[in-house]
């Protein structure tokens, strides 16, 4: 797959700060561009990801922004695929740029979230499986979250001490990186005297809504070096795939699973084929990985994609937690930023944030947070109703 | 309240029977033989364009898969009051159907009654009520149980 060039990255901290999204996305905007050293007007296209919770601007982000940044006449996309709308608008970016539409475009989502559980659109819905698992059975997000952590315990042996580390190492990762939430150092213990929410996942355990904005500017190579950018920070893959029929795996927001009685599922889960496409398009592999940036909605879900990402085998990923492996100065550092834990989700910006976090990683601007020597660095997530959401950043 | 029965209605129409012993209304792809719940809402098998879908009463028994619970109320549109009881849920395995369905778990049981792989038949249980009516929801109740 043809690379592009990533010139600029920028990110507004995420908090709770109750102001609109426009102005978290605007924030990233500019940091993004003067980070690439370049005008707004240089801008041919803008792909906004979009936020459902904020009015029709939201659902129109792209030109939210553009017009908030002062309208150029550049044309514009805003795509919406839940948690993986980053991913998305990095890919029609992508593909603007390679088709030769544009030159130059600006990737940015932001939003600002209510407190509490996200829940769905108000209204009787009884034929939105979304509607039908919280009103029937109370299945909120953090239900399906603990479904999947009590299953890790039984099939691979995870203990609430494994589940805890993985929220203790983000937090100590989060204390450098001033984009975060949240960047007080947890202990075992603070882990484990904070609430059940979904047995067997703590509060603490498990990711709140924030505010924020990412922000990416991508550029194709000959501009790029026509910049003067002579070894541009690139996009190597992206991953947008759905699931394969039948998806034996319950995950939200479904009240069932696919049936395999009549047909085999596929040798790859969803969630391992979002990597594998990922590395079928840059040419490259887990051994060649120096980093990750991975969902962890909960502390255990962030094992269960060490083994979905290929970076250990099935059952291993406690070893590799334990071992310190995915800590800042292990083989394969897992969420150096600090994670959702660490930032809470501000849904169309978080994949963004992972890739902002990538790049600063491979040009070794990290800081404090640095993976010595990072040159590849993955991410991984996954939008509700079958979105998946990846990235493979490499310099 | 003594001598006043409610009617006993199904929370939502169509996904469950409310005779006993109760069903899931699943759908049955009538080219393949592949079940889905509910019946309407089903991703679709794509080696059968057909997509036709009949009717199909899923198994009663299933093991547990996993489980885990709401300690905290669940937004709306879950009706919940003050009163709200931690909700215990658990994912089932129908063994012939060969998929798993998501179900409350049957009060007062918890997740310390509960094991993966443990045995569970469905039942209905109340989820809300008003003056007249009970809303009913299909629920898991282990086997060894009884009644």
């Amino acid at each position: 797959m043809d690379e592009i060039a990533i010139l600029g990255v920028g990110m507004h901290p995420w908090g709770k700060w109750g102001r609109n999204f426009t102005d978290y996305g605007v924030h990233a905007a500019r940091a993004a561009l003067d980070d690439a050293d370049l005008d707004w007007r240089e801008v041919g296209f803008i792909s906004g990801a979009i936020t459902v919770r904020c009015g029709y601007p939201g659902y129109v982000a792209g030109s939210t922004f553009a017009r908030a940044l002062g309208f150029t006449g550049a044309q514009v996309a805003s795509s919406y695929s839940a948690c993986a709308s980053g991913a998305t608008a990095l890919a029609v970016a992508r593909g603007q740029i390679l088709s030769g539409v544009c030159d130059v475009a600006l990737v940015v989502g932001a939003d600002t979230t209510p407190d509490g559980f996200l829940a769905p659109n108000a209204g009787r819905r009884p034929d939105d499986t979304d509607w039908l698992r919280f009103h029937l059975v109370g299945a909120t997000n953090p239900v399906y979250f603990g479904l999947h952590a009590r299953r890790r315990m039984e099939l691979h042996g995870a203990t609430r001490e494994d589940f805890a580390l993985v929220k203790v190492k983000n937090s100590r990762h989060a204390v450098h990186n001033p984009n975060a939430r949240f960047t007080k150092e947890f202990g075992p213990d603070d882990v484990a005297n904070s609430p059940v929410v979904s047995d067997p996942l703590r509060l603490l355990e498990i990711c709140t809504t924030s505010d924020g904005g990412a922000a990416l500017v991508v550029a194709s190579m000959d501009y790029a070096r026509s910049h003067g950018v002579t070894d541009p920070v690139r996009v190597a893959g992206i991953s947008l795939v759905t699931p394969t029929y039948p998806d034996p795996v319950i995950d939200l927001p479904y009240l069932a699973t696919d049936s395999s009685s009549a047909v085999v599922p596929a040798e790859k889960g969803f969630k391992e084929s979002i990597g594998a496409q990922v590395y079928a398009e840059s040419g490259l592999g887990p051994e060649d990985v120096d980093l990750a940036e991975v969902y962890d909605l909960s502390s255990a879900m962030e094992l269960d994609w060490y083994e979905q990402l290929g970076l250990c085998k099935e059952g291993e990923a406690e070893g590799l937690l334990r071992t310190g492996d995915t800590s800042i100065g292990g083989r394969i550092p897992v969420n150096p930023s600090g994670g959702l834990g660490a930032f809470g989700e501000a849904v169309p910006a978080q994949a963004l944030a992972q890739v902002c976090e990538l790049t600063w990683q491979v040009r070794g601007e990290a800081g404090r947070r640095q993976v010595e020597g990072a040159r590849i660095g993955i991410s991984a997530n996954q939008g509700l109703f079958g979105h998946g959401s990846g990235v493979l950043v490499r310099r | 309240m003594p001598g006043i029965t409610k009617n006993r209605v199904p929370a939502v129409e169509g996904l469950f029977t409310v005779d006993e012993p109760p069903h899931l209304i699943g759908g049955r792809l009538m080219e393949t033989g592949g079940y889905c719940f509910p019946k309407d809402l089903g991703g679709a098998d794509p080696g059968a364009p057909d997509g036709a879908v009949e009717e199909a009463l899923l198994s009663r028994r299933g093991k547990i898969w996993s489980f885990t619970n709401s300690v905290y109320p669940p937004p709306p549109p879950f009706v919940s009051d003050e009163h709200y009881q931690p909700v215990t849920i658990a994912a089932v395995e129908l063994e012939e159907e060969s998929m798993v369905v998501l179900g409350q778990v049957a009060p007062p049981l918890s997740v310390d009654d509960l094991s993966v792989g443990m045995e569970v038949e469905l039942v209905l249980g109340t989820l809300y009520e008003d003056d007249d009516n009970q809303y009913l929801t299909w629920q898991w109740r282990p086997v060894d149980i009884g009644d």
